[in-house]
């Protein structure tokens, strides 16, 4: 089985599908399958993730095409633009009282 | 049995044993994805069988379940290229191939039925059998470089045409560049091959254990 | 890495774990988290590959057409299933082939239920019933996997896990309902799957003792989910009429916890090695399928050199 001069040999690529369960709603990722090309892998992701109608709509893609980032640096903790960053009670509480309206709840 | 039921069950016929061998793959086909992929074909045929034996019964006064199995071996009018066994992959896909260009054929001519009934069922169906088309596209260009699938098309190909009435024949001849054979001995509806009795026996067991029973 | 450094990491992991922390494909793991979680979820994708083999036979012989659907589809399922489950493992850094190899050499292992026969239309119906019951049991439970990418496969399995207990059940209602025959295939078929359906969760091992617990990879215990499917299952059982052949099977009704007869664990592990009544068959069909099919993977597959 198999000639030494085998004229076209196959080659797998794995390709990651993501779906959209609901019209509106974000892609969201569904598996990894294994296809020799965009063809096969488009027939196959439609199997997989919408035999039974079950998506919306699929993206397949090589896996060689999604970048993965998972570091991120935050050395100096700029929450200046981060609703963290905002702390208000301490200010509001001074600006009611100064105005006469403070409420009961202000501690 | 009038015309209309008679092309009824000749296309049911074929859809449910073709679908029967192509289901022969679930589980064990060369690798899972396509695994996953043919059995959802092999499933649409079945499932075009039964829409087209529900038309059948109503007419003829009995069930879609009653018309696919309670004959006997004799009374089925499948063309026997649909009945035989093909363990091999380059000749299941060679049959898949054949198959979905003779049918595309057919369901064109139902397509145009003045039968409003059967008009709408085969148009249904040849919206599914696009994918089936597609599918078997990807494979013949696969398998292109494969001396045992043109063996198979080769050997596979004179059985085929009996799936069509004699006006479309040459239209199937025309589309795949091949030779209409000089006779198709044996290979036309009415006969049927030597695997035939066997597969009956197995796709009528259950049912024949408790006759008339609900399953 | 220094091995105090790698000592320490795996420390911080496992608090990780056991505080509920799930792992990606890419994360750090020590090797003993990998090697375990290879070794069970190949087990899981071989076990839904073997159960293909005795389901399919009955794909053709099937008294219905909506029964020959919904068995195609389930088997389809099965061999999705498997898929998945193989295409975790090959993240994890063991390829397809290799997983293939070693399940048809008998190097690995799958669960004891797909080691029997199946001999009646009877066997249908129990199997996607009780034994698909048993089995997403388990699956639930596993929802809460450690490691992150089979989690997620889960959830799809459970879903479509979630149509094969209602056809089996309703396979099952259907001859129940029907001739004295049809009622006899049912409750000679649970007799005889009876025993494989007891052992199939496992002997109880103490949570503690469990490494899979350890690491978070299972969490639940092989008692507690025997327990619920008892209690899920038995009664389904019980109000059609049926028997289960265990003289000692009752809920206690204090302790909400059911007696049953021990099961035999020594028939488990016989089994499990690769001594059951169909292991050799079933891995000799599945060594020449694959022989045969060969030459198409290679045309459509081979791995990049």
């Amino acid at each position: 089985m198999g000639s030494a001069d085998r004229p076209r040999q196959g080659r797998v690529s794995v390709y990651e599908v993501f779906r959209q369960e609901r019209k509106g709603q974000a892609f969201q990722h569904a598996g990894s399958l294994e296809a020799p090309n965009d063809a096969f892998a488009e027939e196959y992701a439609r199997e997989f993730y919408g035999r039974r109608q079950e998506s919306e709509a699929l993206w397949v893609v090589p896996r060689s095409a999604v970048h993965e980032i998972d570091d991120f640096v935050d050395e100096l903790e700029r929450n200046y633009h981060r609703v963290d960053g905002y702390s208000l009670k301490a200010k509001l509480k001074e600006a009611r009282e100064r105005a006469g309206t403070s409420a009961r709840g202000d501690g | 049995m009038n015309e209309r039921v008679r092309l009824l069950v000749e296309t049911a016929d074929d859809e449910l044993i073709l679908g029967w061998r192509d289901s022969e793959w679930t589980g064990i086909a060369p690798f899972l994805e396509e695994d996953v992929a043919f059995s959802s074909i092999a499933q649409n045929e079945v499932g075009h069988a039964r829409a087209l034996y529900e038309l059948a019964a109503r007419e003829l006064g009995t069930t879609a379940d009653e018309l696919a199995f309670d004959r006997r071996p004799g009374e089925y009018l499948c063309a026997p290229f649909v009945e035989l066994r093909r363990v091999d992959w380059a000749q299941t896909i060679a049959r898949h191939v054949l198959y979905e260009a003779a049918d595309e054929l057919r369901l064109e001519m139902l397509k145009a039925s003045d039968d409003a009934e059967l008009a709408g069922l085969a148009a249904k169906m040849d919206r599914e059998e696009a994918y089936h088309r597609i599918h078997a596209q990807m494979w013949e260009e696969r398998l292109r470089d494969e001396p045992r699938f043109h063996m198979a098309l080769e050997e596979l190909w004179p059985a085929s045409v009996a799936l069509l009435p004699e006006k479309l024949r040459p239209r199937l001849a025309d589309r795949l560049g091949r030779e209409l054979p000089a006779s198709l001995n044996g290979l036309e509806r009415g006969n049927h091959t030597p695997e035939w009795p066997e597969l009956w026996e197995q796709m009528t067991e259950v049912r024949r254990a408790v006759p008339g029973a609900a399953w | 890495m220094s091995a105090l450094n790698q000592l320490g990491q795996e420390q911080e992991l496992l608090e990780y774990v056991q505080r509920g922390g799930q792992v990606e494909t890419t994360d750090w793991m020590p090797d003993e988290y990998r090697r375990l979680l290879i070794k069970f979820i190949e087990m899981h994708g071989n076990s839904e590959l073997m159960g293909v083999l005795p389901e399919r036979e009955w794909i053709l012989r099937a008294p219905t057409l909506q029964r020959k659907l919904a068995l195609t589809a389930k088997v389809q399922d099965e061999a999705g299933h498997s898929q998945l489950i193989y295409r975790v493992v090959e993240d994890l850094g063991k390829p397809r082939e290799q997983c293939l190899a070693d399940l048809i050499s008998g190097k690995s292992k799958f669960h004891n239920v797909f080691h029997y026969p199946t001999k009646t239309w009877g066997d249908v119906g129990i199997i996607a019933w009780l034994v698909d019951a048993a089995a997403i049991i388990s699956q639930k439970a596993l929802l809460k996997c450690s490691y992150a990418p089979y989690a997620r496969i889960m959830k799809k399995i459970c879903w479509e896990e979630s149509f094969h207990i209602l056809h089996g059940r309703d396979v099952v209602l259907t001859m129940m309902l029907g001739t004295d025959e049809q009622r006899e295939l049912v409750q000679e078929a649970l007799n005889r799957w009876w025993g494989p359906l007891m052992q199939f969760h496992g002997n109880p091992i103490p949570m503690e003792q469990d490494p899979m617990y350890h690491w978070r990879i299972k969490s639940q215990g092989n008692d507690e989910a025997r327990q619920q499917f008892l209690d899920g299952y038995v009664p389904q059982i019980w109000e059609l009429g049926l028997t289960v052949p265990d003289a000692e099977l009752r809920k206690d009704e204090e302790s909400g916890r059911w007696h049953f007869s021990e099961p035999d664990w020594d028939e488990l592990k016989h089994v499990v090695t690769g001594h059951g009544p169909k292991t050799k068959e079933r891995l000799e069909l599945r060594r020449m399928n694959h022989e045969e099919t060969e030459w198409v993977r290679q045309i459509v597959l081979a791995k990049a050199a």
